[in-house]
């Protein structure tokens, strides 16, 4: 440490590069998140122009893509590859390294009067093993063979026999070997977040005293620490059957023309170890993104958040349920139906927390006093997807009827408004909100105002007509649907789809160019540029190691009081001891 | 060059946006706003996009459900179809209200409480009585439709039992495409093994087992009688497939090295479909619904429901698996008393054990 701080105010590369500082971390989660970001959102156009138009030609495409489109025509193994690494970079790269590795970082010490992270040593790892994770990830689209293709969730046997497609040879291994350098950098990270919330609280800061931002960081810390682990084995596994000829996942295969020598193994073992992860992990993603809403809402309703006991508890209900829910991925693999059941049964269980949020958001506007800022339009615009993709998991939790829609564009539409959407809106909502914190600038509002309209709008184009899609049966991962008349003649749909995600892509370059204009030249931010009550706001604008130039703050009321009955002003930073005859009220 | 034009309108681009946001920032600085701070003009233009939004949204949902509402599956052709169909109608039924309520109010208070300095916020942060009330509502219906799914999840997966009147049919995936195995008139499946696979012989069946001398196997297309229970048995060979037969509501992975199983009764014929489609072409399909590779997306097999005449006719014109592999052997030269084949060791899944 001594060494790292000494050359902390003078030297480019400790300052930008291996810093310790969780500011600067934080930056750095946000860009390198925010390009891989963008590399799915590009993946993304590109394999839903084949989606849109199967089969015709893109020039453009060929000069891009080399061998992968031959002809201007993506080849169908690369489609698949397309999807697999877009699902994986934007469900682990962007929504989880990207969106707690950045506002965790930038706000767990601010908010909470911390001088830095426990470790600011830890967290300088997190950051540089998650860059190398990227690396490794991106550098696996350049193998002989492509990428991994199996989809982002990779059962074996398909990504643990290089016979069974091009993707699941050199592309799998470094698929493997990225996520696992993932899994460290989250666990890393995870780890430092949650010792500080409990270690490193200023004084006054109790736990029914932190702002629901932190609540959400930390519990999502938890669930990290606990679920990522899993995924580790599931993944080291695989890589045992890839590599060492161990058979945990296989059994009984012919493939290329020969029996394997593997016996004993399943499949579906490796899908219960991979979702132990995976559900936890749509909570990961989502809880940071409501904690930022229920900042943005109330700091802009200026009104205290409806509830906060309430959502700390519901915070914690889902996080508890969302260890019983794996086995909803799996209702039709052949588990035992009483175990689908059971699954069912704690599935739904998660909707009553999840309304229980919903309401109170509602009522946090309801007489409230709303500042439009593009903050709080996300924020809007999460609790809309939020409730129009957690309505449809109550038909796909239903075992009954996901037999169905099990693996359609239902589902695709489901979780990339629930969990894409919301995860998103949640991430950009709060760079809108905390980019003076972290630049020290104020992005621009209009430019703001049109990537918020552009984007809700073909968002929705997108992603709500694939219900109709599933619900007309067209399975997930088809490279083109015109070998079924059936599923051919939803040719119209999918024209539409591709038209609103073309159009949604080029929206954020509204939000891109925003984000670098003001970077170096938007209007100097003020201290407390919305008006907020939490600490963050009271550390000065330039950043400066250790936050607070003097003592740390105290605090003496809780992160809500905006409009108080009684008071002048319509907000009450928690640092303000209480007055003469006032009450802590919530 | 086109390239450079292009190159050049996103830079003249990129300066002219840059430009119109600087002077909108000097113009509200004149004005002695703050320029990332909404104003009231804005404020109020924002909020009532509220309005509009959620209009348009709606507007957009009606106008799908108006355009492709009949593209959608037709009604169920199985028995337990049609009580997953109504199960489905009645989830619709509870969560779309709830999905109005929600943006209507969630839209109407953005735009009805939209700033206006006079005002201030009402202090509301919480109230017990209102936070029970909506922890218990979703709670209740949450348990209605669990219990109902889930009576009805175990009908449809309860299996077969040996007195059920019914036809046993395995349905076997590989890359990339399907076999349809019946059991023939023993009623019981030949053993399979993947050591055993070879040739013509692409499911390993044992051609020791006397079970499977009249095994039937069939490819591109599969026959179903109407009104009978079937119970599928389904296999993989190389990697994960699911069976997904849409029209029936049915679908089940296949995961090599286990064996899974799925029933149902088909009450509607191909021709019956057909009249009630108004498609003189409709088929029923079975496809591939878990990725397996690069021609996922045209893994298939016709399937044909017809009556039970048509179905005993159409097997009986099948070839059982002894005269196919026996064909095989002659073509090849070899000896074909069925005691001259070598037995083989057998290791793994046995599909004896299904019978």
């Amino acid at each position: 440490m001594g060494a790292i701080a000494h050359h902390e105010d003078n030297d480019f590369l400790f300052k930008y590069i291996f810093s310790t500082d969780h500011k600067m971390i934080a930056k750095q989660f946000f860009l390198t998140g925010s390009i891989m970001g963008l590399i799915g959102m590009i993946m993304s156009m590109i394999f839903r122009l084949q989606l849109g138009y199967p089969g015709e030609s893109f020039a453009f495409l060929e000069p891009i893509l080399g061998s992968w489109a031959p002809e201007g025509i993506l080849a169908p193994d690369k489609y698949l590859a397309l999807v697999t690494i877009h699902g994986t970079i934007m469900v682990f790269f962007l929504l989880t390294a990207g969106l707690s590795g950045t506002f965790s970082n930038l706000l767990i010490p601010l908010q909470i009067g911390a001088r830095d992270m426990a470790s600011g040593f830890m967290n300088l790892l997190s950051y540089w093993f998650f860059f190398l994770s990227s690396c490794i990830m991106i550098s696996s689209l350049f193998v002989e063979g492509g990428p991994a293709a199996g989809g982002w969730t990779i059962y074996p046997p398909l990504s643990a026999l290089p016979q069974a497609m091009p993707g699941s040879g050199m592309g799998m291994t470094l698929w493997i070997i990225s996520m696992t350098l993932f899994i460290v950098s989250s666990l890393i990270g995870s780890l430092n977040y949650i010792v500080t919330v409990f270690n490193l609280r200023t004084k006054g800061m109790t736990m029914t005293r932190l702002p629901l931002t932190i609540w959400a960081f930390m519990i999502t810390a938890v669930l990290g620490v606990l679920s990522f682990p899993v995924l580790f084995s599931a993944v080291l596994l695989l890589l045992f059957d890839r590599s060492f000829g161990t058979s945990f996942y296989l059994s009984d295969i012919y493939i290329s023309g020969g029996a394997l020598e593997v016996a004993g193994g399943s499949p579906i073992l490796y899908e219960h170890l991979f979702w132990f992860l995976g559900h936890p992990e749509v909570y990961i993603i989502l809880l940071p993104a409501l904690g930022i809403t229920s900042e943005v809402v109330a700091t802009n309703s200026r009104k205290p958040i409806f509830g906060y006991r309430a959502m700390i508890g519901s915070i914690l209900a889902i996080a508890f349920i969302s260890f019983l829910v794996w086995g909803h991925h799996m209702f039709i693999t052949g588990m035992n139906p009483f175990l689908g059941a059971v699954f069912t049964f704690t599935t739904l269980l998660v909707a009553i927390p999840s309304a229980v949020k919903v309401f109170n958001y509602l009522t946090t506007l309801w007489k409230g006093n709303i500042r439009f800022t593009p903050a709080m339009l996300f924020a809007i615009g999460l609790v809309s997807t939020f409730i129009t993709g957690g309505l449809t998991g109550i038909i796909l939790g239903d075992s009954a009827l996901d037999i169905n829609v099990h693996d359609t564009y239902f589902v695709v539409g489901h979780f990339h408004i629930v969990m894409g959407l919301s995860g998103t809106f949640g991430m950009i909502s709060g760079i809108y909100h905390w980019f003076p914190k972290m630049f020290g600038r104020m992005l621009d509002k209009n430019l703001g105002y049109i990537h918020f309209w552009a984007t809700i709008v073909c968002s929705y184009g997108v992603f709500f007509p694939m219900h109709f899609l599933g619900l007309a049966g067209v399975p997930r991962r088809y490279y083109a649907n015109t070998e079924f008349p059936m599923f051919n003649e939803m040719y119209d749909i999918n024209e539409l789809i591709t038209v609103f995600a073309l159009v949604a892509g080029f929206a954020q370059l509204f939000f891109i160019f925003n984000v670098f204009y003001s970077m170096f030249k938007g209007p100097k931010a003020p201290q407390n540029p919305w008006e907020s009550t939490t600490l963050e706001w009271t550390t000065p604008v330039k950043h400066i190691h250790g936050n607070w130039p003097g003592e740390l703050p105290v605090v003496y009321r809780w992160p809500y009081d905006y409009s108080k009955p009684g008071m002048e002003e319509d907000f009450i930073l928690q640092t303000e001891p209480l007055r003469e005859g006032e009450e802590e009220s919530h | 060059m086109t390239e450079l034009l292009i190159l050049l309108g996103v830079v003249l681009g990129i300066i002219a946006i840059s430009k119109v946001v600087s002077v909108l920032e000097m113009v509200s600085t004149a004005k002695g706003e703050n320029s990332y701070m909404p104003n009231a003009k804005e404020n109020r233009f924002q909020a009532r996009l509220m309005p509009v939004f959620l209009i348009a949204y709606f507007g957009f949902i009606i106008w799908q459900l108006v355009v492709w509402g009949d593209r959608m599956l037709p009604e169920a052709a199985s028995e337990h179809g049609a009580v997953v169909d109504e199960l489905m109608n009645i989830t619709w039924i509870v969560i779309t209200p709830v999905f109005v309520i929600t943006h209507i109010l969630l839209f109407y208070f953005a735009w009805k409480y939209a700033y206006d300095k006079n005002r201030k916020a009402t202090y509301f942060s919480h109230s017990n009585k209102l936070e029970v009330l909506w922890t218990a509502i979703p709670a209740i219906v949450l348990l209605v439709l669990i219990l109902y799914g889930l009576s009805i999840w175990n009908e449809i997966t309860t299996p077969l039992t040996a007195e059920d009147d019914k036809i046993e049919i395995e349905l076997y995936a590989r890359q990339f495409d399907w076999t349809a195995r019946y059991s023939g008139e023993d009623g019981k499946f030949g053993k399979a093994n993947v050591r055993l696979i070879e040739g013509i012989n692409m499911l390993g069946i044992d051609s020791t087992d006397e079970n499977a001398w009249d095994d039937k196997y069939v490819k591109a297309e599969f026959y179903l009688p109407v009104d009978k229970d079937i119970q599928f048995y389904f296999r993989a060979q190389d990697v994960i497939h699911s069976a997904f037969m849409p029209h029936f509501r049915a679908q089940m992975n296949c995961v090599p090295g286990m064996t899974t199983r799925f029933k149902f009764k088909p009450i509607k014929t191909t021709e019956e479909m057909r009249v009630i489609t108004g498609n003189p072409e409709f088929e029923y399909y079975l496809l591939c619904n878990k990725i397996c590779g690069a021609a996922h997306y045209n893994m298939k097999m016709e399937i044909k429901v017809v009556s039970q005449e048509d179905y005993d006719t159409w097997l009986s014109e099948q070839k059982v698996f002894l005269a196919v592999e026996e064909n095989m052997m002659k073509n090849q030269g070899i000896e074909t008393q069925s005691d001259s084949i070598q037995p083989k060791v057998l290791e793994g899944t046995q599909l004896s054990t299904l019978n």
